[in-house]
């Protein structure tokens, strides 16, 4: 089994700052990850409100960027493969990656958040066959038709504004009749002549045998439903955790967030997190960037603590 | 390693295979496509001899792309005997793939 000081889990922005962090304090650290260094960032189309580039820069540039940063530490190890289970035996932190156990005096969570489905049936059948949750990767092929945006939030009108640029007219389709999203990404949106806003709007069904082919529109304010024939639909309906690896004694709370204090301690001694996983209201680029900090300040002041 | 397959070698390499064969369809600009990379060629090593994997461009490739209605990337499609045995879109874990593999194709 191999030893380390501190692992971190999961090579996003949290993952990948908190492993540089720990790198230069000397901590003898692993940073596993079972996809390619950039998480979510991977998924993103153009980042504006990172700082340090005024022009802005597409998500996995920024991802290389982060990862290249992590390549002169010799005490930092990365870790490729299927990340399945964490136990937390005392002091003893152990992480399952493949078929070996990775064993650490700390552990820091950056697992993350993937997109949240609509729940409807046919949905697992229909996604890659018009339904799709990346317009940076998807949207070419939908070039000149119809297509959908479910949601209301940042992801949602960032991805429906660049749609409208590839296809021939967006339905943004939103339960509410306000946008969580910022009003800069909102009036941009409502400047382009293509795109049509069902709003206080719900989908309440697919439709399509091989592909997608439109979907059922619920009115909430007067409970009428239509069909709107779609060629795709973009969801962006929220996150849900990637936390099924954890064990039950680390706190989340009734969404499956894991529970921080403003250090990213957890309710269990030397267990952190850090990033989109965790239980909070902003999730950006750079706030998983300062978290990953945070952590690894913590990480070290524990290791301090419990080293004597 | 996994290999490169363009719409020109994907009869002979593809559908006449005598080994089942994963295609990744994927693209240069798509960042899942990244992220499921390592895990197309960790598949690629520990399959070796008994399935073929290869790539497709989808940007190159447009003739096996349309034929085989990609509408998202990544998407790898399993064929074995010039059919599809499966359809898995996204950027789902090696683990996934495996059962996919172990349980629809090599069992067959």
């Amino acid at each position: 089994m191999k030893r380390y000081e501190a692992v971190v889990v999961g090579a996003g922005p949290a993952g990948m700052t908190a492993a540089v962090y720990l790198a230069r304090f000397g901590i003898k650290t692993a940073l596993a990850e079972q996809l390619s260094p950039g998480g979510l960032l991977l998924q993103t189309c153009e980042v504006e409100n990172y700082p340090g580039f005024p022009k802005g820069i597409k998500g996995y540039e920024l991802a290389d960027l982060f990862s290249d940063q992590l390549e002169s530490y010799a005490n930092l190890t990365r870790v490729q493969g299927e990340i399945s289970e964490l136990k937390i035996d005392g002091e003893r932190k152990l992480l399952h990656v493949d078929e070996d156990w990775l064993e650490a005096d700390s552990v820091v969570i950056c697992s993350g958040v993937r997109h949240r489905k609509l729940g409807l049936p046919n949905e697992d059948r229909l996604l890659g066959r018009g339904i799709s949750h990346c317009a940076m990767c998807d949207g070419n092929f939908f070039r000149g038709q119809v297509v959908g945006v479910a949601g209301g939030g940042n992801s949602a009108v960032e991805e429906a504004l660049h749609l409208t640029k590839i296809v021939s007219k967006v339905h943004l389709i939103h339960r509410r009749n306000s946008f969580r999203a910022v009003p800069l990404y909102v009036d941009r949106l409502k400047s382009v002549k293509n795109v049509v806003f069902e709003m206080c709007t719900v989908i309440s069904a697919l439709h399509g045998e091989k592909e997608l082919e439109g979907v059922s529109l619920k009115r909430l304010d007067t409970g009428n439903e239509e069909f709107l024939p779609l060629n795709g639909l973009f969801v962006f309906v929220g996150f849900e955790p990637l936390s099924r690896f954890l064990p039950a004694e680390i706190a989340r709370d009734e969404q499956g967030f894991v529970i921080t204090d403003t250090e990213m301690r957890t309710n269990l001694p030397g267990v952190f997190a850090a990033g989109d996983i965790r239980s909070k209201l902003c999730r950006q680029i750079i706030t998983a960037a300062g978290e990953g900090a945070t952590a690894a300040n913590a990480v070290n002041s524990y290791l301090e603590h419990a080293h004597g | 390693m996994s290999k490169a397959v363009t719409d020109g070698d994907f009869e002979k390499d593809v559908i006449q295979s005598p080994l089942p064969v994963l295609v990744d369809f994927w693209a240069s600009w798509c960042g899942p496509c990244r992220s499921i990379g390592p895990v197309i060629e960790e598949i690629s090593a520990e399959y070796e001899g008994k399935i073929s994997v290869y790539k497709l461009n989808v940007d190159e490739n447009p003739v096996s792309s349309t034929k085989y209605g990609i509408r998202a990337i990544p998407t790898m499609i399993i064929f074995d005997k010039g059919q599809i045995v499966d359809q898995i879109t996204g950027a789902v874990s090696k683990a996934n793939l495996k059962e996919i593999i172990n349980h629809k194709v090599l069992t067959g």
